[in-house]
């Protein structure tokens, strides 16, 4: 895959004519803001989309409380930078619960912490829009997606019965049981996101540069031990080793690769090399063939 | 600034009839060229859908397309799916794969809207197929300008020339009938992969290019066009600035043009053009930025701005050609919402000229339009819009049509030309106002809706408010449903069309009693909610009172004082509101009257909205 500065002009467009629309159309429209690459680019986005104004709706974070604590240092400190409206939900229940990624069920944490989780902060705040990050090139049933996409009551997807898209031209309507979401970052690649970040000069998250990181080995994946609530099994001692992440989500859920990149364009070089897709560090999507497209139908974004 | 752009996105859309291997194409398109994940193509190779006959380890190129859990369950491609690759130039393909099935033919419709090329698959052993006409006619319909008819599965006829060249015969005469612009042949075996991305040593007397070189070949260039077109999309404000945000189309802008905000006839000039990456002199096609206007003439989001030496007038009457998608059909005289750019105004099909036949192109008269069917219709709208013809700019050109309760996207259209008729009627004013007629008669004038099934007592209770109105010294009217079908509606008859009609004519004929300063009463069964709602937009707040007369059906089949639940019952009626057709009851009316209670109870209380 090649990408240039031309195709991400195209691109770019595209994704601040959609939040445009987004902003203009919807009485309550939010920003999901999950602290990763596609995030970090998604408010790059929204920020050009309203210049010289400020983003007219909050951002939305939906912490698992087992995010990478570098995550959440950055987050903050993006807020604070760009002066954003930034919600952080958590499903309060779910922690009283004791649900976690290691003795939960990666398929029920998921469910719970993230799933459920975003359906409570929509509902309680009362958005009928939300905006996300994915790209179609992540995942096959993404591929099926719409631009504007609708959800029916409870934030279900029904993938077989989609609103027909036609040029660029969004119906951005709804009835009151239902909301939208919003993929600006459809048509992008990974290598695009890279490309942009880099021409650009987007701030991106420690965690995507190579550094030496305490870790074990499971199976073939490699876990970052990021905190003590991380279980070490018979005697296992964490090494430390210079990794990165291509994706960044739930510490215990996210694998790291090796690697020696440590700036941008060294990322972008190995990327353009890689033939393995990024989701194949998430272990999060393994489960079953169509995980993802189930996910989706509850209410994942 | 006449040097040609290429485009640095290419968009492409595969079609053709189901099982013709259009997921297997684009998937060996895609692996060849390295475009997809090497993890990605692994699953590929170990997972196998039931009834697969590829052998283990081979790769099922369709399992790489096929994202849904139906689609892969079912064997086939149910909606559009959205693959990138590279080309050799460095420009950008987005893959559209289409669905081959016809009652997906929507679908195939949404993936050709934006795209450049497409591709119509034909499988050699099966020949020329209705779907693949009907595919061809509707990339020519959608402007698709660049189209590869590729003759896929040759391998089963040993590559023979004769099978390529009696299949390319049999759909010339198509080609050039829908005169798509550009055109080629191209055979293949996507399943062995002749000629797809590598030549292979199978097709040597083909010397025309692999299907990958003509798609590289195309060099498609941005188009350079002089009517720059600005929809306002959204309206930034920061204290005093006020910036226009959206997209420019079709053409430049340079501060200092002179432009007419539209539809309105507002004059002013461009004195700045603010984006994220600095203020620009000049903008071209696809750029979104933030236009300023000097003086600040009045501008909101809908509004298109357009270059005042261009002369653009707005059209609230055009023709246009429709597909429509949804599985309720189209009924004329019913108002939809028309959604162009960020423009949105209620709209209504006031004839359809012709459906055309989607397979040889005849052109047939008929009443309503179903799923997939394509027609040249007449389109009213609420308000003039900036509307280009189709065939000038995709962009531009192309409008939805969004059913106003499910407010799901029926239909798409592409304008064929503006209708200039709306241009010549001007409305006249006159010195005498409603309200000095209403004032003259000493009351406030006012329509009220009585709506409810038959036999509810519509009629009954009209003609008792009428009485008293009358004989308390006030002007009132009733336009009886039954009454009116036997003069101005006679040529009507009971189906969904029918009643929308019935309600606009009525709700018209209510609307110039209103204006002459009468209490109008309608008694009209007016099923459908969205008719009602129709007919109360005519009005002023206030002025339109809805009345349900809410009688149980059975209650009113015992009555029957016209015997049709009789009739209904004999099977001699059909359309019969809450017997052969449904009821919807209104969920805002102004008043809800009990039809089994004492009718000099209801009247009372009826009398009281009525004076």
């Amino acid at each position: 895959m090649q990408s240039s500065p031309e195709i991400l002009k195209v691109l770019e467009n595209e994704s601040i004519e959609h939040f445009r629309e987004s902003a203009a159309a919807f009485q309550k429209p939010v920003m999901l803001y999950s602290i990763g690459k596609d995030s970090s680019v998604l408010l790059h986005l929204a920020r050009k989309a309203f210049y010289p104004g400020p983003i007219p709706f909050p951002l939305l974070h939906i912490d698992t409380t087992w995010k990478f604590r570098e995550m959440i240092s950055f987050r903050d400190q993006i807020a604070k930078d760009y002066d954003l409206n930034l919600i952080v939900h958590t499903n309060q229940a779910g922690v009283d619960e004791g649900i976690n990624p290691f003795t939960s069920g990666i398929s029920e944490y998921t469910r719970i912490m993230k799933t459920v989780a975003l359906r409570q902060a929509l509902d309680k705040y009362g958005f009928d829009a939300a905006i996300g990050g994915s790209r179609r090139d992540e995942e096959k049933s993404r591929a099926k997606e719409r631009i504007f996409s609708v959800r029916e009551s409870g934030h279900r997807w029904n993938p077989r019965e989609q609103r027909p898209e036609l040029w660029q031209t969004y119906n951005t309507k709804i009835r009151p049981d239902q909301t939208m979401r919003i993929f600006p970052l459809s048509d992008w690649t990974e290598l695009d996101i890279w490309n942009y970040i880099y021409l650009n000069d987007i701030p991106i998250n420690p965690l995507y540069f190579a550094k030496e990181r305490p870790i074990v080995w499971r199976g073939d994946q490699l876990l970052m031990v990021d905190d003590d609530r991380f279980p070490l099994i018979n005697g296992e001692k964490p090494e430390r080793k210079l990794i990165r992440f291509r994706t960044l989500g739930c510490y215990p859920l996210t694998a790291g690769v090796e690697s020696t990149a440590k700036s941008i364009r060294e990322v972008v070089d190995e990327v353009s090399q890689v033939k393995l897709s990024e989701r194949a560090t998430r272990l999060i999507d393994g489960d079953k063939e169509d995980s993802m497209e189930k996910k989706k139908t509850e209410g994942y974004f | 600034m006449s040097k040609q752009i290429l485009k640095p996105v290419i968009r492409l859309t595969t079609c053709g009839s189901v099982d013709d291997g259009k997921s297997t194409l684009i998937g060996r398109l895609l692996v060849e060229t390295d475009s997809i994940p090497h993890d990605t193509v692994a699953s590929a190779r170990n997972i196998r859908r039931g009834g697969s006959t590829i052998a283990a380890g081979e790769i099922d190129f369709s399992l790489l397309t096929d994202g849904l859990e139906a689609e892969r369950e079912q064997g086939i491609t149910i909606d559009v799916a959205y693959r990138s690759m590279s080309l050799l130039n460095g420009s950008r393909l987005i893959i559209a794969d289409a669905p081959g099935h016809e009652q997906y033919t929507r679908n195939m419709a949404v993936a050709a809207s934006r795209s450049d090329v497409a591709l119509v698959l034909i499988d050699a052993a099966r020949g020329v197929r209705p779907q693949t006409l009907r595919h061809l006619t509707i990339c020519a319909l959608m402007g698709v300008s660049r189209v590869a008819i590729v003759i896929n599965k040759l391998d089963i006829f040993d590559y023979s020339q004769e099978k390529f060249n009696e299949i390319t015969k049999s759909i010339e005469g198509a080609v050039s009938r829908l005169k798509i612009k550009d055109h080629a042949f191209i055979p293949v075996s996507a399943l062995a992969g002749d000629n797809v991305v590598h030549k292979g040593a199978n097709l040597d007397w083909f010397t025309g290019p692999t299907l990958l070189e003509y798609i590289q070949n195309q060099n498609l260039e941005i188009d350079t066009m002089t009517s720059p077109h600005f929809s306002i999309q959204y309206i930034s404000r920061v204290g005093t600035f006020r910036g226009l945000a959206g997209t420019l189309v079709n053409g430049t802008f340079s501060v200092g043009d002179q432009v007419t905000v539209l539809p309105g006839k507002n004059q002013a000039t461009i004195s700045k053009m603010i984006t994220f990456d600095g203020e620009l002199s000049t903008a071209s096609h696809g750029q979104t930025l933030n236009i300023l206007l000097e003086p600040e003439v009045d501008a909101a989001r809908g509004d298109v701005l357009h270059l005042a030496s261009n002369q653009v007038i707005p059209a609230d009457r055009f023709t246009a050609n429709l597909v429509w998608l949804s599985e309720s059909e189209l009924i004329h005289s019913r108002s939809y919402l028309l959604i162009s750019g960020s423009t949105t105004t209620p709209a209504i099909v006031t004839s359809i000229r012709h459906r055309i036949n989607p397979e040889f192109g005849e052109k047939d008269s008929v009443k309503v339009l179903k799923m997939n069917e394509i027609a040249e219709v007449e389109i009213a709208t609420d308000i003039a819009i900036a509307l280009t013809n189709y065939d000038v700019s995709r962009e531009t050109g192309n409008f939805i049509l969004v059913d106003r309760s499910t407010l799901n996207t029926v239909a798409a259209g592409m304008v064929v030309h503006a209708l200039r008729r709306s241009a010549n009627i001007t409305e006249q004013r006159y010195e005498v106002s409603a309200q000095s007629r209403a004032d003259q008669k000493g009351q406030t004038g006012k329509v009220i809706w009585l709506t409810g099934l038959s036999g509810s007592g519509k009629s009954t209770i009209a003609n008792e408010v009428a009485k008293e109105l009358f004989a308390s010294g006030r002007h009132a009217y009733v336009l009886d449903g039954d009454n009116l079908r036997l003069g101005l509606n006679k040529d009507l008859g009971f189906s969904k069309a029918g009643r929308a009609e019935n309600v606009r004519r009525v709700s018209e004929v209510a609307k110039l009693m209103l204006d002459a300063g009468l209490i109008v009463i309608v008694a009209l069964v007016s099923p459908f909610r969205v008719d009602r709602d129709q007919a109360r937009e005519l009005f002023k707040p206030g002025e339109f009172i809805e009345v349900w007369i809410n009688t149980p059906p059975e209650l009113c089949a015992a009555r029957d004082p016209k015997g049709l639940y009789q009739k209904a019952a004999s099977g001699e009626l059909q359309n019969l509101t809450g017997v052969g057709q449904e009821y919807e009851p209104p969920l805002n009316a102004e008043l809800v009257i009990d039809g089994t209670v004492d009718i000099a109870i209801n009247t009372e209380k009826l009398m009281e909205v009525a004076k």
